[in-house]
């Protein structure tokens, strides 16, 4: 009777953990929809801010909007040229050679390094190379921030790709270059694909590593040597005025940057159901 | 052959990063560190950047305090979520949880900045902060005249539900993986699901929940915008868990705009991030060496 009741209590509380766990991350949902939504205008999609925009003056976030977009998009591509690449090295150059175990440990690490560490690095490297705080500068620190969030990711996959595929690969006489590029990469696409709207999720939504290098502008950038202002960013500074009509601003924008992140997010959990069908199981 | 080649040289990229990151924010923190000892600058109260006064210990105080908070209010909540999740729950409501729970991994944190001033910052200034002022009055720690909601209990409530997502997430596959003979062989030698749980489940998993929970720590330690929006930022160590602090990611973001008009400040912030860097790393070690110790023990 009493270890009964024992499992009663034991199933309560672990229900009511889940309860609460569950509440706290729909309350944020909830709060910044609810505060972000009644100052969400059109016009904050499409304008830039006017003359006074931080004092309560008109204008929107395009700015940001634009910013955020061209940098996730360039970081995630050049995240996507140095990631993808070690992947399937790891995979079908590397197997089982220990040198394998001690590359995955050093990226774990690497995951683990905070964003404003990258920051700092991405900082060190811009003023090594010359640059001042620009798009390219920033989408550089981006791709570094996201490197690890995106192997991890698609080491997962490749990982999983069966030995059986890749010795039937190397059995038909093709080299290693053609196993990784023609079967292990078709086999691991779904994957690679939720890894890369991952990575990209992350990087447009951090503020920490942009902040030294990308700058900020009320413009939208028009080349790589432009100052680029960034949507995390542009909540933060809203935040920090002293004006309540430029707070809701701050919860609108909080809601528009949520909104492009779950997008990413939903998005490539359909496109990974598209591409599996193509894969042998 | 040639792509061989380049795939190998983007995987030592990869693979050296971490050291380059090291080595680039030393070299960098250098100028300082000839400049007075490493104790002075670890250990030192005051800083006073304009009288070339860089002392990190309030920061690194704050850091360690914000973080064991959030452990505090994530691990249990987190553990039992994910026992929750992986042994009891129906396959339906895991259908639910599951996506749900990947998902909120992804909302930016400057979002659960926003939601922290909003919420969490009203709610331990008008509700826990009374609250503690009239029972808490001798708990160390815990106890309080005033506060202003702007602390580093505010801080580690923030960071511990940002990182709720990534230690249930990877519990609960850890739990899902212990192969179910090992229930099976529990339950029908009498045990209850909970005895089951406890004795033979955790014990199997316990090396993947250790990892489970550094990965969300590490995490947390450098979580930077949430934070700085809502832990108050006064360079004093704090002494009770309603007093702002300032940990080290917030005095990085916070500086980075007056990087050049002071000497020496640059190599004081770039060796705050140097040091921050080696906190991560020293936990990343302890935590390994701990998993490592627990998977020995699994196989008993």
């Amino acid at each position: 009777m009493k270890r009964r009741i024992t499992e009663y209590i034991f199933v309560a509380i672990a229900a009511t953990a889940t309860a609460v766990v569950a509440a706290s991350l729909i309350a944020i949902l909830w709060s910044v929809a609810a505060k972000g939504l009644p100052s969400l205008k059109w016009s904050m999609l499409t304008q830039v801010p006017k003359g006074g925009y931080y004092l309560g003056g008109g204008g929107g976030i395009a700015n940001a909007i634009v910013g955020s977009i061209y940098l996730g998009l360039g970081a995630t591509a050049l995240a996507l040229l140095v990631s993808l690449p070690t992947c399937l090295y790891l995979r079908v150059y590397l197997g089982r050679n220990p040198l394998a175990a001690l590359v995955r440990l050093s990226l774990e690490v690497l995951w683990g390094v905070p964003s404003i560490v990258f920051g700092a690095f991405g900082f060190t490297i811009m003023v090594f190379l010359g640059l001042r705080a620009s798009l390219l500068a920033g989408i550089i620190t981006v791709a570094l921030f996201e490197l690890p969030i995106m192997i991890r990711a698609m080491d997962e996959v490749v990982k999983m790709v069966p030995a059986e595929l890749e010795e039937a690969a190397h059995a038909l006489g093709a080299t290693r270059f053609e196993t990784a590029t023609r079967v292990v990469l078709r086999q691991a696409l779904p994957g690679l694909v939720t890894g890369l709207l991952l990575a990209f999720g992350r990087g447009i939504g951090d503020a920490a590593s942009v902040l030294f290098t990308a700058g900020f502008t009320d413009n939208i950038p028009h080349s790589l040597s432009d100052p680029a202002a960034t949507l995390p960013l542009s909540i933060f500074f809203q935040l920090g005025t002293p004006f309540e009509e430029v707070h809701r601003r701050a919860y609108a924008s909080a809601l528009i940057l949520t909104i492009l992140v779950l997008l990413a997010s939903a998005l490539a959990r359909i496109l990974a159901a598209r591409f599996a069908k193509h894969t042998w199981r | 052959m040639l792509a061989g080649q380049a795939m190998l040289a983007a995987t030592t990229f990869s693979a050296g990063l971490v050291v380059a990151i090291a080595a680039g924010l030393y070299l960098r923190a250098r100028p300082l560190i000839l400049r007075q000892p490493v104790l002075k600058l670890l250990l030192g109260e005051s800083w006073i950047p304009s009288q070339g006064q860089f002392g990190l210990k309030p920061f690194i105080i704050g850091t360690v305090w914000v973080t064991a908070i959030a452990v505090v209010i994530a691990v249990p909540l987190c553990l039992l979520t994910a026992v929750f999740l992986a042994e009891y729950a129906p396959p339906r409501l895991r259908a639910v949880a599951k996506p749900l729970i990947d998902l909120l991994a992804g909302i930016p944190s400057v979002v659960y900045g926003v939601w922290g001033v909003l919420v969490v910052v009203p709610f331990v200034a008008d509700k826990l902060g009374p609250f503690a002022v009239a029972h808490f009055k001798s708990i160390p720690y815990l106890s309080t005249e005033y506060s202003a909601g702007y602390s580093v209990l505010a801080g580690g409530i923030v960071l511990a539900i940002m990182v709720f997502p990534v230690i249930i997430s990877v519990s609960d596959e850890v739990l899902r993986a212990v192969p179910s003979e090992f229930r099976e062989a529990a339950l029908a030698l009498g045990a209850t699901r909970f005895e089951t749980i406890c004795k033979v489940v955790i014990r199997r998993a316990r090396a993947g929940l250790v990892a489970a929970v550094a990965l969300g720590v590490s995490r947390a330690l450098g979580e930077t915008m949430a934070v700085l929006m809502v832990a108050g930022n006064v360079a004093t160590a704090p002494k009770s868990v309603f007093d702002a602090g300032y940990p080290l990611p917030a005095l990085i973001a916070n500086n980075y705009g007056e990087v050049m008009s002071i000497p020496m400040y640059d190599s004081a912030l770039l060796g705050s991030a140097f040091v921050l860097l080696i906190m991560v790393l020293v936990f990343n070690l302890i935590a390994r060496a701990v998993f490592l110790r627990a998977l020995h023990g699994e196989h008993i």
